[in-house]
C-alpha cells in the first residue's frame, strides 16, 4: 500500500481513513447509548487512534537517507499543508488556546495573529530559498551556506535550546492527556506518550512523521470543529458560529458590565487557597485596552512569535519535503489555511464557554446564583475533585460572582462540551484530538533535534565518512535518547521552572532569524558575521532572560528587575534578535566579501530551476 | 542587466509588498485597536473581529497571492519549473 503509487493514491487513502474514522466515532456513540462508561469510551478512542498512526509508523519504515531526512522530497501541496499544520498545533494549541482567549480577551490574541503571521515571513523569506538549496536540516543551510564547522555548530547549538524547551512541554501535555483519558498516572503517561511518540517516527523518519502528522491532522480537526459547532447549536449561538457570534460577544460585554470586572488581591487568592494555575476572569473579552503601553504589549508579542514562527526548525524543515520550489511555495499557504480552521474557531469557543457559563437566562449559566447551587451542579463536583474548577466566595454573600470562580484554562476544550450538555463521546473524541496534537508537535520536534545532531554534528563534522546504514543508526539511537531525555524532565512537572513555550520562539528568532533570511538575501554576509551575530543573540537573549523573569534574577541577579520598555520574559526575542542582526552586520561588513563560489551559491539558491546546492543524497 | 538581475529585482519587490500588506495586518491595524473596536463588522467589534479571525483570513489570502504572483515571475523570466516534479 505504501509503494509505488502510494502518491497518486493519497487523496483515497486518507479520504478512507477519514471515512474510516468518522465511522468509529458513531460507534463509539452506540456503545454509549448501549450503555459502555464514559472511561471506557475514553480509552477506545486513544488506543485505536494511536495504534493507527503506529501502524502508519511502521509502514513508512525506510533505510534511505533522503527518504529519512526528507521523506524523499515527494509529498504533495496539500498534504505537506496538513502535516505542517499537525506539526504546528501542538497539545498546548489544542487545550489551552481557547482558554487564554476565555481569560485574556483581546489582549490574549495577539497571540493568534503572531502563530499565524509568521507564515507570510516564512512563505516570502525562507520556505522557497531553503528548499532549493536542498539541505536536510536548517543548520545543514547555514553550515553550507557559510561555510565551516563552527557556524554549523553554533546554528544546532540554537536550535536545540529552542526545540528541546518547546519539546518537554509537548511530551508534558502528551502525559497529562494519556494519564486523563487512561486512567494512569501522570509519570507512566509521559513515558505511554513518549513511546507512541517514537513508535511514530523512529522507523521511518522524516517520512513517516509525514504520514503520521497528515492522519493526526485530520483527526485533531475533527474533534475540534465538532464541538465548537455542536455547542454553538446547543446555546443558541447559530449553526455557524464564526460568522453569527456577533450579538453574543456583544451580550459578553453587558454581562461584564453587570457583573463587574475585579481584580482579586494575592493575598485574599492565598487565604481561600485557591489552587495554582486556576485563573478567573478580570479582563474584557473584546474590548481593547487602552494607552500606549497596552498597545506595545500587544504589537512586541506578536512580533516575537512571527518572528520566532518563521526561525523554528521543525516547521522549516517541514518544507524540505515538497517535490519543487513552488511545491514549497504553495505549501505554505495551505499550511496557514489548515491551521486557519483551529485557530479561528478557539476565540468562537471561549466565546461560547463564557456565555454558556455567565448568562444567567441560560440553563447553564453559574455566575449570579446561588453557590450552593453551583456546587450540587455534577460537572462542577467532577472537576472540582481534580482541582480544576474553584469557588471562594470572598464577599461571603453566597452567591458566585464572576471574580470567585476559578478554572484552569484547558476546562474550556475538555469540559465545555458536557457542560453544554453533549454527549460524553464527544469528550472522547476531544482527548483523541488533543493526544494527536501533543504527539505530531512532539513528532516534528525530537526530529528535528536528532536530525540536526546526527546529520550536521555526527555525519558532517565528526564522521563524513560513514555509512548510510551507520548514519541512520546513529540518527535512530539519537531519536530514542532525546525523547527519553525529554519525557525525564517532563516527568518532574517542573513546567513552571521551564516557562513557556513563547520561550522557544524568543530563542530562535534570537539565534536563528537573521542568519537564514541574511543568507538569502544579503551577499556579503559573512561566514564570521554569522557566527558572531548567533552567539551574540542567543546569549544576550538568554542573559536577558535571566535579567527578567523572576524565578531566575532572584538567585542570579539578586532581585526582581523592571522589564525594559516592557519586554518581559514572553518577549526577549526582542533583546537577542537585533542584538544578532546588528553584530551580524558589523562584523560582516569588517571582514572580507565571501568567495565568488559563495556567492554563486547565493544566486543558485535565488532562482527556482536548475540543480540543487546540495546533491540528493549527501 | 542580466536576466538573472532581473528576475531578482521583481522578486525582491514583490517580497517588500507583501511584507507590507502582513505588516499593515499584523501591526498596523492594531495600533489603532481602541479606534477601531467603535466600529462593526458582521455584528463584532471590528478590532476584535481582526485580531479573533479577520487578520488570520488576510494572511491566508496573501498567502495563495503572493505564491501565484511569484510563478507568474518565475515563468515571464523562464524559471519556471516543470508541472510533472
Amino acid at each position: 500500500m505504501f509503494k509505488g503509487d502510494f502518491i497518486q493514491n493519497l487523496p483515497k487513502i486518507y479520504g478512507t481513513y477519514t471515512g474510516g474514522f468518522i465511522v468509529f466515532i458513531i460507534l463509539m456513540a452506540l456503545a454509549e447509548q448501549a450503555g459502555v462508561s464514559a472511561k471506557n469510551i475514553g480509552v477506545m478512542f486513544v488506543a485505536f487512534t494511536v495504534l493507527i498512526y503506529a501502524l502508519i509508523g511502521y509502514l513508512s519504515r525506510t533505510i534511505q537517507v533522503d527518504a529519512y531526512y526528507v521523506a524523499g522530497r515527494q509529498v504533495p501541496t496539500v498534504f505537506n499543508g496538513m502535516a505542517t499544520a499537525a506539526d504546528w498545533m501542538s497539545g498546548a494549541s489544542f487545550v489551552a488556546l481557547a482558554g487564554g482567549v476565555y481569560f485574556g480577551g483581546y489582549t490574549y490574541m495577539a497571540f493568534l495573529v503572531g502563530w499565524t503571521g509568521g507564515y507570510v515571513l516564512v512563505a516570502t523569506l525562507m520556505a522557497p530559498y531553503l528548499r532549493k538549496f536542498g539541505c536536510y536540516t536548517v543548520p545543514d543551510f547555514i553550515g553550507t551556506r557559510y561555510g565551516g564547522n563552527a557556524v554549523r555548530a553554533a546554528s544546532v547549538f540554537v536550535l536545540f535550546i529552542a526545540s528541546f524547551t518547546y519539546v518537554t512541554a509537548q511530551i508534558n501535555a502528551t502525559g497529562t492527556i494519556a494519564s486523563r483519558a487512561l486512567g494512569i498516572p501522570f509519570e507512566a503517561g509521559v513515558w505511554v506518550g513518549l513511546i507512541s511518540i517514537l513508535i511514530c517516527s523512529m522507523l521511518g523518519g522524516m517520512r513517516a512523521v509525514t504520514w503520521t502528522q497528515v492522519a493526526q491532522y485530520i483527526v485533531l480537526i475533527i474533534a475540534y470543529l465538532i464541538p465548537v459547532f455542536w455547542i454553538s447549536s446547543n446555546v443558541g449561538g447559530g449553526i455557524f458560529p464564526h460568522l453569527m457570534l456577533g450579538d453574543e460577544v456583544a451580550r459578553l460585554g453587558e454581562l461584564e458590565q453587570q457583573f463587574g470586572l475585579v481584580k482579586n488581591s494575592a493575598a485574599d487568592m492565598k487565604a481561600a487557597g485557591v489552587p495554582g494555575g486556576l485563573k478567573y476572569i478580570s479582563g474584557s473579552h473584546s474590548g481593547v485596552p487602552e494607552g500606549g503601553m497596552a498597545v506595545w504589549k500587544y504589537l512586541s508579542l506578536a512580533i516575537c512569535m512571527m518572528v520566532g514562527t518563521a526561525s523554528l526548525p521543525h516547521i522549516l524543515m517541514r518544507y524540505f519535503t515538497t517535490p519543487t520550489v513552488r511545491a514549497a511555495r504553495k505549501s505554505v499557504a495551505w499550511s496557514l489555511f489548515f491551521i486557519f480552521l483551529l485557530y479561528s474557531s478557539a476565540p468562537m469557543l471561549a466565546t461560547l464557554s463564557k456565555l454558556a457559563l455567565m448568562d444567567p437566562n441560560l440553563p447553564t449559566g453559574i455566575i449570579g446564583k446561588s453557590i450552593s447551587e453551583v456546587q450540587s451542579i455534577e460537572w462542577v463536583q467532577r472537576w472540582s475533585e481534580v482541582k480544576q474548577v474553584f469557588i471562594a466566595d470572598f464577599n461571603g454573600d453566597g452567591i458566585l460572582q464572576l471574580n470567585e470562580w476559578f478554572m484552569r484554562g484547558d476546562v474550556v476544550v475538555l469540559a465545555t462540551p458536557e457542560v453544554a450538555g453533549l454527549p460524553f463521546v464527544i469528550s472522547g473524541l476531544v482527548f483523541a484530538g488533543g493526544m494527536a496534537a501533543a504527539m505530531s508537535t512532539a513528532d516534528g520536534l525530537v526530529l528535528a533535534i536528532s536530525n540536526a545532531l546526527s546529520h550536521d554534528i555526527y555525519y558532517k563534522i565528526i564522521n563524513p565518512k560513514a555509512e548510510t546504514a551507520k548514519r541512520l543508526l546513529v540518527a535512530r539511537t539519537l531519536l530514542v535518547i532525546i525523547g527519553a531525555a525529554g519525557a525525564y524532565i517532563a516527568s518532574f512537572r517542573l513546567t513552571s521552572i521551564l516557562g513557556s513555550v513563547a520561550w522557544a520562539f524568543d530563542f530562535a528568532m534570537s539565534g536563528l532569524f537573521f542568519p537564514l533570511v541574511l543568507g538569502v538575501w544579503w551577499k556579503r554576509a559573512t561566514r564570521e558575521g554569522a557566527i558572531a551575530g548567533i552567539l551574540a543573540g542567543i546569549i544576550s537573549g538568554t542573559v536577558y532572560l535571566t535579567w527578567v523573569f523572576p524565578k531566575f534574577s532572584v538567585p542570579i541577579w539578586g532581585g526582581v528587575n523592571t522589564p525594559f520598555l516592557g519586554i518581559d520574559h514572553l518577549r526577549f526575542g526582542l533583546i537577542g534578535a537585533p542584538i544578532c542582526l546588528v553584530v551580524m552586520v558589523v562584523v560582516s561588513l569588517m571582514t572580507k566579501e565571501p568567495s565568488p563560489a559563495t556567492q554563486k551559491l547565493v544566486d543558485d539558491t535565488r532562482i527556482p530551476t536548475g540543480k540543487a546546492i546540495l546533491g540528493k543524497q549527501h | 542587466m542580466s536576466n538573472k538581475d532581473a528576475y531578482w529585482n521583481k522578486t525582491k519587490n514583490h517580497m517588500i509588498v507583501t511584507l507590507v500588506l502582513w505588516a499593515f495586518f499584523s501591526l498596523v491595524i492594531f495600533m489603532f485597536g481602541s479606534e477601531l473596536n467603535t466600529m462593526s463588522f458582521l455584528g463584532y467589534p471590528l478590532a476584535y473581529y481582526m485580531t479573533a479571525q479577520g487578520s488570520l483570513l488576510a494572511f491566508v489570502i496573501i498567502l495563495f497571492w503572493t505564491a501565484n504572483k511569484q510563478e507568474k515571475i518565475d515563468e515571464e523570466h523562464g524559471f519556471s519549473e516543470r508541472e510533472d516534479d
